[in-house]
């Protein structure tokens, strides 16, 4: 039912044919209405999400509301210390409880009838609580609570299902690629102050491919490119990397690129001072963490996708990117800068400069991401003539193929996530369109 | 003293000022809008969340040096610039000019900004105030803090800031 109810008169929503190594996903995938609320229902209160991270909260009372999934939450480190993420609706009417972006409270009063409620989420106090007669018990009304939530070195995951899988197992093979950004100070990582809050007309899923998509790296950021050169960067080596198809739906594109990595690679342009900081910092990761986990948290760069809609890019910076589906032609983008604790404040500023110039909205690539696939979307309402766009490359020959042959314009990273999407969605590859 | 300083800051001249830069940016006249700057002035759009954003501390949507700007003035004058390539039409809207005296003989200038911007059937509306400092430069002002800081929750529909604010 579900496939038939979605899809295009000719049947096929993918085509994945290993044979002719062709990959294809049906452009309807990114316009229809009726898809978008099966990925709500069947993806998006199935799996888990990202919500925020515990450096967001430190202090007992911290607290930051936000949408995900559709449903208003609040995540709150209560006066235990322990982080909770509540649905942000009164238990009694369902009035917003927390009205405030962020901030510290003791407690939360709902605006309405005064129900007053601990930052642990238990009812505290009811004006007339005799009136609500013998049955009434306070227990009943404290604050629900999101179904499952964990917290993950650091990053908080929540789950609408509570019978999903455990987080860790939801990971898999993705959670050591999360190690490699945890891991980059033993002192834990935190989310710089100030948010990166943004939009794209266009499908959700045009972003999460985008973020992982190689092929587009040099014609699209032609002038971002020529903004490294023209600072002194030796940009000759282009960016060389390999996508992995890490299970689950997740992937991870590697590379090395020429510019410096905060922790630990080091570029001329910082000087000799931060060359021998950056020296002695690689020479601590090495001994905490052995030679070989060292060279990948620190030389190896990496955008990791944990589907559905989390981008890690570990780069000359490290962002969080979370980008949210409003509906089939509209989206709401998140970025975060994570960086670690007590970095002194010259990497921290170099660090924010090169997030600055290259990610985000007001930076000298992203923007041009989303004017691509904002044209993508233009272009899709025109799916009856023109059906597929096409995730193919590297498809034909790529089992048993060495790594050294492993191109990064290749897409297995992509397909990895169409894939998982297609699994969870009920939509059946097809060999021919 | 005090008395004097104010009384020497000629609010019209500074109203003349940002009329003349408004017409530049909205003729997309970058190379001309850069002449405002002195060596090592800075251009801050805020976070939308962290409005007092401290730059080098705190994430912003923009926080250009003088070389970081100088780029950004390359890149929006190239045709590879598809974000603004064909240019957006803005316009810029400045009122409710304030200035004062500021530290080291800078002049602290405030005002409100509604800046719209044209693009492919879409309207998109920034609205803000600025909160400058300039340096008196002969008869007009060059820019030693160039700052806009948005009152909108986020950049949503706007999704960018490719224009000068």
């Amino acid at each position: 039912m579900e496939a038939a109810s979605v899809a295009p008169a000719s049947g096929a929503l993918l085509i994945d044919d290993p044979d002719r190594g062709v990959f294809r996903v049906h452009r309807s995938a990114m316009t229809s209405a009726a898809i978008f609320e099966q990925e709500q229902r069947r993806i998006f209160d199935r799996v888990w999400i990202y919500l925020g991270h515990e450096s967001e909260v430190p202090a007992a009372g911290d607290f930051r509301t936000r949408t995900m999934a559709g449903r208003p939450l609040i995540l709150c480190r209560g006066a235990d210390d322990e982080i909770r993420v509540f649905i942000n609706s009164c238990p009694h009417r369902g009035a917003e409880l927390c009205r405030e972006i962020a901030g510290n409270k003791k407690s939360f009063q709902c605006l309405y009838h005064a129900w007053t409620f601990s930052n642990t989420g238990k009812l505290l106090g009811v004006p007339g609580e005799d009136a609500f007669g013998a049955a009434f018990r306070r227990e009943d009304f404290n604050l629900a609570l999101v179904p499952r939530m964990t917290n993950y070195r650091g990053f908080v995951f929540i789950c609408f299902d509570p019978h999903a899988v455990d987080l860790e197992a939801y990971l898999g093979d993705a959670r050591a690629y999360l190690d490699y950004v945890a891991d980059q100070c033993e002192d834990g990582m935190e989310v710089v102050r100030g948010t990166q809050l943004y939009s794209a007309r266009a499908n959700w899923k045009l972003l999460v491919e985008n973020t992982i998509d190689f092929y587009h790296t040099v014609p699209l950021h032609k002038t971002y490119f020529k903004y490294l050169e023209d600072m002194g960067a030796d940009i000759s080596g282009g960016v060389d990397g390999r996508g992995y198809d890490l299970g689950g739906g997740h992937a991870v594109v590697e590379f090395e690129a020429g510019w410096g990595r905060p922790v630990a690679r080091w570029e001329p342009k910082w000087g000799e001072a931060e060359r021998i900081r950056l020296a002695a910092l690689r020479d601590r990761q090495v001994a905490r963490l052995g030679a070989d986990r060292a060279h990948k948290v620190c030389d190896v760069d990496r955008n990791l996708m944990l589907f559905p809609n989390l981008l890690i890019n570990d780069i000359m910076a490290v962002v969080i990117r979370q980008v949210n589906p409003i509906a089939p032609d509209y989206m709401e983008i998140t970025q975060w800068a994570l960086a670690p604790v007590g970095e002194p404040d010259l990497a921290r500023a170099r660090r924010l400069e090169s997030f600055h110039s290259f990610l985000g909205p007001g930076g000298f690539a992203t923007p041009d991401d989303i004017e691509a696939f904002e044209g993508c979307q233009r272009g899709f309402n025109a799916f009856r003539e023109i059906a597929w766009s096409d995730y193919s490359r590297g498809y034909d020959g790529e089992v048993g193929r060495p790594e050294a042959e492993m191109q990064s314009s290749f897409e297995p990273q992509i397909r990895a996530f169409y894939r998982r999407w297609a699994g969870l969605m009920g939509i059946a590859a097809e060999r021919h369109g | 003293m005090a008395d004097d300083a104010a009384t020497a800051i000629d609010t019209r001249a500074i109203e003349a000022f940002l009329y003349r830069e408004a017409e530049l940016l909205d003729a997309w006249r970058l190379d001309d809008w850069l002449e405002l700057f002195l060596p090592d002035a800075t251009y801050e759009v805020p976070a939308t969340d962290a409005p007092d954003g401290r730059p080098g501390i705190d994430l912003f949507i923009i926080a250009d040096d003088m070389q970081v700007l100088r780029g950004r003035v390359t890149r929006l004058n190239s045709v590879h610039a598809y974000a603004e390539s064909p240019h957006s039409r803005t316009r810029h809207f400045v009122s409710n000019v304030q200035a004062a005296a500021g530290e080291d003989g800078l002049i602290a200038v405030k005002a409100n900004f509604l800046i719209t911007r044209i693009r492919k059937g879409e309207t998109d509306t920034f609205i803000g105030r600025y909160d400058h400092t300039l340096k008196p430069d002969g008869q007009t002002f060059r820019y030693h803090r160039r700052r806009a800081i948005l009152d909108h929750d986020a950049l949503r529909p706007h999704g960018r800031v490719t224009i000068i604010l």
